[in-house]
């Protein structure tokens, strides 16, 4: 019953809306599993991604929570529609040969770039679905020294779209 | 355009926006708006002996009269004494707006003397909350907390305000904004007719229905449609403790309160519904009691002007979103325009076994006893007021039984801290209420527990003569607590009896008000008439009751509205349906 939905939100560029945001989570105990924020082109607007999962009646809930804040402007569930999702991770490994040949063998549609290489050692670039990521991530873990994800960003297919 | 200093601008807002009292404390912080404060006479300030009566006193203020109410406090220690007031208000919905002092913008996360992150502790509790960080800003800060504490669901809201946005040297040019627009925040005023139509038809079609109504028809100043509706539909309605005087408690279709220790009839009522009309009111857990057992066999309409209480333990079937006052009266346009007039007659079976179950007298209590019983104390008070007075009470036994027998006619004439259950609630909220009826009778309830967590008002209250009669229904105990010691811990009064209380009519002496103790109960009456006859006192009845008496009927935690323990003397004991 439980589902993973990603949430966009539109939110007032405001010191402290990100604050009620996140208290949001922690005092009604719903769990988030990644957030991401950043000021969209209209800089009084700030974007909010969240990914979270939980029974329908919860996610409506949470939604309804959300827009109570006063600082949320409009949100819109990208389970609910045909969306598109991508998640950004940055990965540090040591060269070597099987890492170089995994990276080679990635098919088209995932985007997998040795972006530096320093003393022996790569930092790699990689974008697509979470899920995608959980998957490469976990076939590599031995050689991973560190990694670190963007969390989650998502935007609806064709004319529908979250603007004011 | 005048130019105004912050400080001014802060008093000036007040001003424009027809604000009469301000209940504060001043403190470093805030001591440019206190200098702003003496230079005028418009907005007049209370002074209070501790934040959290400034807090309680504003909401009494704003609960009484549908105002809203306004508090100024310093930084640190002033903000975080406030904040106990602040989440009562927030529980109860309550429009309240509360400047805080705070240190200047340039100490401002170096852990100055007596900062607080004021707006990150509230944050939970207020309906939003502002730090202001321009001089310039001020007026509009100002403007939006009035426009959210008293819009859509109100509350309380907090204003920050560092010292040197303050600074009298400062000036920049005032004008307080006619209106306010924000583009995230849209409340709901009507609902959409679809719903009240569909509601209609359910109503229609019910053979058991029942209204329960909250605090958000006095909130929303929906009396009197309330009342149409139910007189015209003939409907048997529930209040909660939030709702009480919403609709006439004297009025034979008043099943009176439900829940935790609502009548057996209203809880019997729910439980046997085949449709709730929920109105106003939250689905509390001391309401609904057991969620998997709430209401079985009742489908329910529920009109809230907050979206997100819609189905959020209880799932209903027709929710409608607005203000209620539309939508009652949109309802009431819609009966009256229906072809067929409505048989009252047609819920006479459900009428005649509502009756049955009243005819238990689930509040039926020891009359021959020659203790004083809280029970008799509560109907002496409603007799001497002829059911008038403004009641505020603290939390606990002496609040079940003032909401049990003394029926309210009126809105905004039941005081209490329901959502967040705060002792100390009482007295500087009949203070307040004092502040806004300065006519009215107005008795607080109270406890000798919940009394003494904000007693030092009595002060403040001799200073601004604002006559109020307190009734201490003394049972030495915890009482409460030591009730539910009693049914779930076999008696064990773990630290629920106060010991080494004080003489209260001599405290009350000392603080330069009258002081009675009542021991007897042939003197309660006389005492109470004494005491209201005092029009222009504060008279502290002490009245030492029976201290093992408990409220019935009560269904304890967890259990379903048809399993209520019923008083040992009642004609049924443990009632299952
Ligand atoms: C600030 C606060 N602390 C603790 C409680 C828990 N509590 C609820 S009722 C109660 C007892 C109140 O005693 P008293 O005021 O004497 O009233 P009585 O129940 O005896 O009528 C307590 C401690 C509370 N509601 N508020
Ligand atoms: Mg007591």
């Amino acid at each position: 019953m439980s589902r993973q939905h990603i949430i966009s939100v539109l939110l007032e560029n405001e010191s402290g809306a990100l604050s009620c945001v996140a208290g949001l989570f922690s005092a009604r105990a719903y769990n988030i599993e990644s957030l991401t924020v950043a000021p969209t082109q209209d800089p009084t607007l700030s974007r909010l991604t969240l990914v979270t999962v939980g029974t329908e009646e919860t996610i409506e809930q949470i939604k309804k929570q959300l827009n109570k804040l006063i600082d949320v402007v409009k949100l819109v569930d990208l389970s609910e529609s045909f969306s598109l999702e991508r998640e950004l991770a940055l990965l540090k490994v040591k060269k070597n040969d099987i890492i170089a040949k995994k990276i080679e063998d990635l098919s088209a549609d995932s985007l997998a770039l040795i972006t530096d290489e320093t003393d022996g050692f790569l930092v790699i670039e990689l974008v697509g679905e979470k899920v995608w990521l959980d998957d490469f991530l976990a076939s590599i873990k031995d050689e991973i020294i560190e990694v670190v994800r963007t969390g989650v960003i998502g935007l609806s297919r064709g004319e529908r779209s979250l603007t004011l | 355009m005048v130019e105004l200093s912050g400080g001014e601008i802060v008093i000036q807002s007040l001003k424009d926006e027809g604000v009469e009292y301000v209940f504060g404390y001043p403190g470093g912080c805030v001591l440019h708006i206190y200098d702003a404060i003496f230079k005028q006479q418009d907005v007049k300030h209370v002074l209070v002996r501790h934040e959290q009566g400034a807090t309680h006193a504003a909401d009494g203020y704003a609960r009484s009269s549908g105002k809203p109410g306004v508090v100024l406090v310093t930084s640190g220690p002033g903000a975080t004494n406030a904040v106990t007031g602040i989440a009562t208000a927030y529980m109860d919905s309550i429009p309240m707006v509360v400047i805080t002092g705070q240190v200047p913008r340039p100490v401002i996360g170096t852990d100055a003397f007596q900062e607080v992150d004021t707006v990150g502790i509230t944050r939970p509790c207020v309906k939003h909350n502002f730090l202001v960080k321009e001089v310039a800003d001020i007026a509009e800060t100002m403007k939006k907390a009035f426009f959210l504490a008293t819009s859509g669901r109100p509350g309380p809201v907090v204003v920050d305000i560092p010292k040197d946005i303050t600074d009298p040297n400062v000036k920049v040019p005032y004008q307080y904004p006619a209106e306010v627009n924000m583009r995230s925040y849209k409340p709901t005023v009507s609902g959409n007719i679809g719903q009240t139509r569909k509601a209609i038809k359910l109503i229609q079609a019910a053979k058991r229905p029942v209204v329960y109504s909250g605090g958000g028809v006095v909130l929303g100043e929906a009396s009197e449609e309330l009342t149409q509706l139910c007189h015209t539909l003939n409907l048997p309605i529930t209040q909660t403790l939030m709702g009480l005087g919403a609709f006439p408690g004297t009025d034979v279709q008043s099943i009176g309160m439900l829940g935790m220790h609502g009548t057996y009839e209203a809880n019997m009522a729910m439980h046997d519904s085949d449709l709730i009309i929920a109105i106003g009111a939250r689905f509390d857990d001391r309401v609904t009691g057991k969620i998997a057992d709430f209401c079985p066999h009742a489908k329910i309409i529920h009109i809230d002007v907050d979206p997100a209480s819609i189905s959020k333990t209880i799932t209903v079937d027709v929710p409608i979103v607005g203000q209620v006052k539309p939508i009652l009266l949109d309802m009431l346009a819609q009966l009256e325009s229906l072809d067929e007039t409505f048989d009252r007659n047609r819920i006479g079976d459900w009428w005649n076994q509502i009756e049955e179950w009243r005819a238990v007298d689930c509040m039926a209590y020891d009359k021959e006893s020659d203790i004083i019983k809280p029970q008799y104390v509560i109907e002496q008070l409603y007799k001497v007021t002829n059911g008038e007075a403004f009641v505020t009470s603290d939390v606990g036994q002496h609040q079940m039984f003032a909401a049990q027998y003394y029926p309210f006619d009126k809105p905004r004439r039941w005081i209490n801290s329901g959502g967040l259950g705060t002792m100390g609630f009482g007295l500087p909220a009949a203070m307040g209420v004092k502040f806004a009826n300065p006519d009215a009778d107005v008795a607080c309830v109270t406890g000798e527990g919940s009394i003494q967590m904000c007693l030092q008002e009595l002060s403040t209250m001799l200073q601004y003569d604002t006559p109020v009669k307190v009734v201490n229904l003394n049972n030495g105990y915890l009482g409460m607590v030591r009730q539910w010691q009693e049914f779930t811990y076999k008696s064990r009064y773990s630290h629920s009896y106060m010991e080494a209380l004080p003489d209260f009519k001599k405290l009350a002496e000392a603080y330069g008000h009258v002081g009675m103790q009542i021991t007897k109960k042939e003197d309660v009456e006389p005492a109470l008439r004494e005491a209201f006859a005092l029009k222009d006192r504060t008279v502290f009845m002490d009245f030492l009751t029976d201290k093992e008496e408990n409220v019935y009927p009560m269904i304890e935690s967890g259990k379903a509205h048809n399993d209520m323990v019923m008083a040992p003397n009642s004609k049924y004991k443990r009632v299952l349906a």
